[in-house]
């Protein structure tokens, strides 16, 4: 099974506790830029939630040295220890989940670990699980 | 059979303290001198690196100081340098990987470069060091280990047996043996040759990168002019390397952000326009098959035609079926061009491998062509076979394609016959017979020795030997300064030509590809725009050679708007990320014009070099008349229509009524005079001489007047050299 973060636009009204739970966890400060979860401002009061889906795995098949996988938990995760930096799974990652920060060594994503879904007060994001495609 | 690193025994040895590298250098060069085991490390100073600025510029400003005017290749003062340039082992910027092969050529006595992919490269430099000089030579067996990762050089005896010849055991035997442990067998990379390239002129330097979902060590080429034989001569089995800690920052960069934000602006550019381009991911440089058949210019039969009704055979699409898809085959970490295509599994039907099932590095588009097509071989298994073994022998696929092309022609001539050739039927077509050439020449079989000398060689030879007509045997061997020439029927480009002849190293493609620009667009029309061309080019490209890059991501993927600026052919946005990217390397800013000079002062070096070793006249940048136009009749006729309207239009000769004969000796009169009037523009527009030597003038004014080289120069200027 997949275990993922499903976004739901029509709920999020943009009030970003979830990147600044997500960046806090994870990089120690309230960054969006440095947040795995991204809030997009449509404007208009809508709002477009991204998040790897973890299935599509483009960046697990570009990774050169393999620190891209797929975990027993059946989600995607770099190893920031094997990753040399070279950031073609950000070039790779068709909606953008894949994200790096400059001068940063390594890029990050969402490793569907709820913590954002969690407190979002409008239950715009959950965790959930998926089948694998066959 | 496996060894351990325990079978090896230490000769010498030499610590090194590890030293963090700053902008792209560590400026400082390693130096081994295999007959006294000696190795020392010397810095780099800061005048060399203003002049010369890494990669090709230092090999050669190092294989100058080596080598004396009289060294021959096998002399063991003749050096092999590998060095890799500021730019080199980023892992941002796609195509970074490149290293910079240089020596003595034994087919040419001139310096030959070779620029190489995989891991070698940029853990050498990150172990500690700009350059590697090989010198002497052993009275034994040996390999070179440098362990980036303890800061130590060994030189070690290999053991007296178990050890493999062919590369593509010996390199994994190597790999496993010095790898610290089994999780860490990407982080070692062998340089080695194999059996052929010791009884031969064209032997290679595989570079390998360990390919973690193959789970096997898979290689890159330093093809060209035998530095492989110069490497086996010395009797160096392989070279190792070991580093742990590839990052995003090796290099140490001045802006280490800034080589995120470029090389991510390539990627997506590669990831969006490069199935809609060149499809470089799913097909390499083989997704030019089918272009050059269509417009004439794919080699068939030794160059004599461009084009064959079963070039589809070998098209495009042909290869991407073969090569194992979704996976990537980048030759160095980050680069999403990922050209380095492999067919998995494949089974040898030929040689002492035969039965077994291998991984196949290739075919490039110069093996497809050169040992496809130029050989009227349309089968892709034949090719496949070719490849492997011209690979793990250690010999170069383009000299072996235009071997075998000359072969199979003066076979066709009725001047080879099985008892010349100790058997083997050189029958067009037959990828057999070339596989049993190859065989030969790794036996070292009396004929694979003789046709591993080149064409050169070869065309005297039979003229001599066997009484070939040596006009026609001149004419028909294609090689210029004793280097085949690689895979593009240049005849109906005169840019072409002068861009595969007017070179330092011999006709190869890397200097300049005109002929679209030239024969297709009609860009160039004039000498003077030919010149033009003839310079920027060369001068352009030679600047990958500098920085430890490849050629490949500055045009065989472009920005989507490109056509819209006025010289579409430069790429003038890559060249922008080029100047970028060095910068933020390096530190050191940098313009367009910048660019092409510090290119100009190495190119200018190797011309020197060139004059220095008794060469680098202009009788030496001449093609053979099979890179220029019809030779026989037949060879007019198969192109009537297009060789009259030549005579009528360009040479303004009226070709009605007369006889083939004698057209084909007007055409050829022309085009020689054309040629000719070519150099002169060329070299005019170099700031050489009209035979070809740089004026001491123009060396002052790029910033090349050493005493050394002004020396040289004006010895030959005067008349004494």
């Amino acid at each position: 099974m997949i275990k993922y973060l499903k976004t739901i636009d029509d709920k999020c009204v943009g009030c970003m506790t979830c990147t600044a739970v997500c960046s806090k966890l994870y990089f120690k400060q309230e960054n969006p830029a440095r947040s795995a979860i991204q809030v997009n401002d449509l404007g208009k009061g809508a709002f477009h939630l991204v998040a790897c889906d973890q299935e599509c795995r483009l960046c697990v098949q570009e990774c050169p040295v393999q620190a891209v996988t797929v975990t027993k938990g059946g989600f995607v995760r770099v190893d920031k220890n094997a990753c040399v930096g070279c950031l073609a799974c950000v070039a790779v990652c068709p909606i953008g989940a894949m994200r790096y920060y400059p001068g940063e060594k390594a890029p990050f994503k969402c490793v569907a670990c709820g913590a954002c879904a969690k407190e979002c007060p409008k239950q715009a994001l959950e965790i959930t699980q998926k089948e694998e495609r066959a | 059979m496996s060894v351990t690193r325990n079978d090896f025994k230490v000769l010498s040895e030499r610590r090194y303290e590890r030293k963090a590298l700053h902008r792209g250098y560590s400026d400082r060069t390693l130096h081994v001198d295999l007959g006294t085991r000696t190795v020392e490390e010397r810095p780099v100073s800061a005048d060399t690196k203003k002049r010369f600025v890494g990669g090709k510029g230092y090999g050669l400003r190092l294989l100058w100081d080596s080598v004396k005017p009289t060294t021959r290749w096998n002399d063991p003062e003749n050096a092999i340098v590998i060095a890799m340039g500021p730019i080199c082992g980023n892992v941002n910027y796609p195509g970074s990987g490149k290293s910079l092969v240089v020596s003595i050529s034994p087919q040419t006595g001139v310096p030959i470069d070779s620029n190489v992919g995989g891991y070698f490269g940029p853990y050498l430099k990150f172990s500690g060091f700009d350059a590697l000089e090989l010198r002497g030579k052993s009275d034994r067996e040996v390999i070179l280990f440098i362990d980036g990762n303890e800061s130590l050089v060994q030189v070690l005896e290999a053991p007296a047996s178990g050890l493999e010849k062919d590369t593509h055991l010996l390199a994994e035997q190597l790999t496993h043996a010095f790898a610290a442990n089994p999780d860490e067998l990407q982080q070692v990379s062998v340089v080695s040759s194999g059996a052929a390239a010791e009884h031969t002129w064209i032997g290679l330097l595989n570079f390998s990168l360990y390919d973690r979902r193959r789970k096997g060590i898979r290689v890159k080429q330093a093809g060209r002019g035998g530095i492989g034989t110069v490497f086996r001569d010395k009797r160096v089995k392989a070279l190792v390397v070991r580093y742990k800690g590839i990052e995003q920052d090796n290099n140490a960069a001045a802006d280490p952000a800034a080589v995120q934000r470029i090389g991510l602006k390539l990627h997506r550019e590669i990831i969006v326009n490069d199935d809609k381009q060149c499809k470089m991911r799913k097909q390499g440089t083989a997704h030019l098959m089918e272009v050059m058949n269509d417009y004439d210019l794919l080699p068939v039969k030794n160059h004599k035609y461009g084009q064959d009704p079963s070039g589809p055979e070998l098209a495009s699409w042909v290869w991407e079926k073969l090569f194992s898809q979704n996976l990537p085959d980048g030759c160095w970490f980050g680069c999403t061009m990922a050209c380095a295509h492999a067919v998995d599994q494949f089974l040898l039907e030929t040689g002492p491998y035969k039965g077994q099932k291998v991984c196949v590095d290739g075919p490039e588009y110069e093996t497809a062509a050169g040992c496809g097509s130029n050989l009227a071989v349309w089968d892709p298994h034949g090719i496949l076979e070719i490849n492997f073994y011209c690979d793990t022998y250690g010999i170069d696929t383009i000299s072996f394609g235009t071997i075998a092309g000359f072969l199979m022609e003066c076979w066709e001539l009725g001047i080879l016959n099985k008892e010349r050739t100790g058997g083997i039927e050189m029958e067009w077509g037959d990828w057999k017979a070339a596989c049993e050439l190859m065989h030969a020449m790794a036996r070292g079989d009396a004929f694979g020795v003789l046709t591993g000398k080149g064409v050169k060689f070869l065309a005297s030879h039979f003229a001599k030997e066997f009484g070939a007509d040596p006009q026609l045997m001149k004419d028909i061997a294609l090689h210029g300064k004793g280097l085949e020439q690689s895979q593009y029927v240049a005849k109906e480009s005169l840019a072409q030509q002068g861009g595969y002849y007017l070179t330092n190293k011999g006709p190869q493609h890397d200097e300049a590809w005109l002929i679209f620009m030239d024969m297709v667009n009609n860009r160039i029309p004039t000498f003077e725009k030919k010149a033009e061309a003839l310079h920027y080019f060369p001068m352009f490209r030679t600047w990958f050679g500098l920085q430890g890059l490849c050629k490949l991501p500055w045009n065989d993927v472009e920005p989507s708007d490109n056509a819209k600026h006025a010289e579409p052919n430069k790429v003038p946005e890559h060249v922008a990320n080029y100047i970028a990217l060095y910068t933020a390397i390096t530190g050191e800013s940098l313009d367009w014009d910048g660019l092409i000079r510090q290119s100009e002062r190495v190119y200018n070096f190797q011309r020197a070099f060139n004059v220095r070793m008794g060469k680098g006249k202009r009788e030496d940048d001449k093609p053979p008349y099979r890179a220029m136009g019809p030779i026989t009749a037949a060879e007019y006729e198969s192109r009537a229509e297009r060789y009259d309207k030549a005579l009528r239009e360009k040479a303004g000769i009226d070709p009605a009524g007369k006889a083939v004969d004698e057209k084909v000796k007007l055409l050829r009169k022309f085009r020689t005079e054309q040629y000719e009037s070519l150099i002169d523009a060329v070299f005019k527009r170099r700031g050489w001489t009209n035979d070809g030597c740089p004026t001491p003038e123009h060396l002052a004014d790029i910033g090349m007047d050493l005493p050394e080289v002004i020396e040289v120069v004006k010895a030959r200027i005067s008349g004494k050299a």
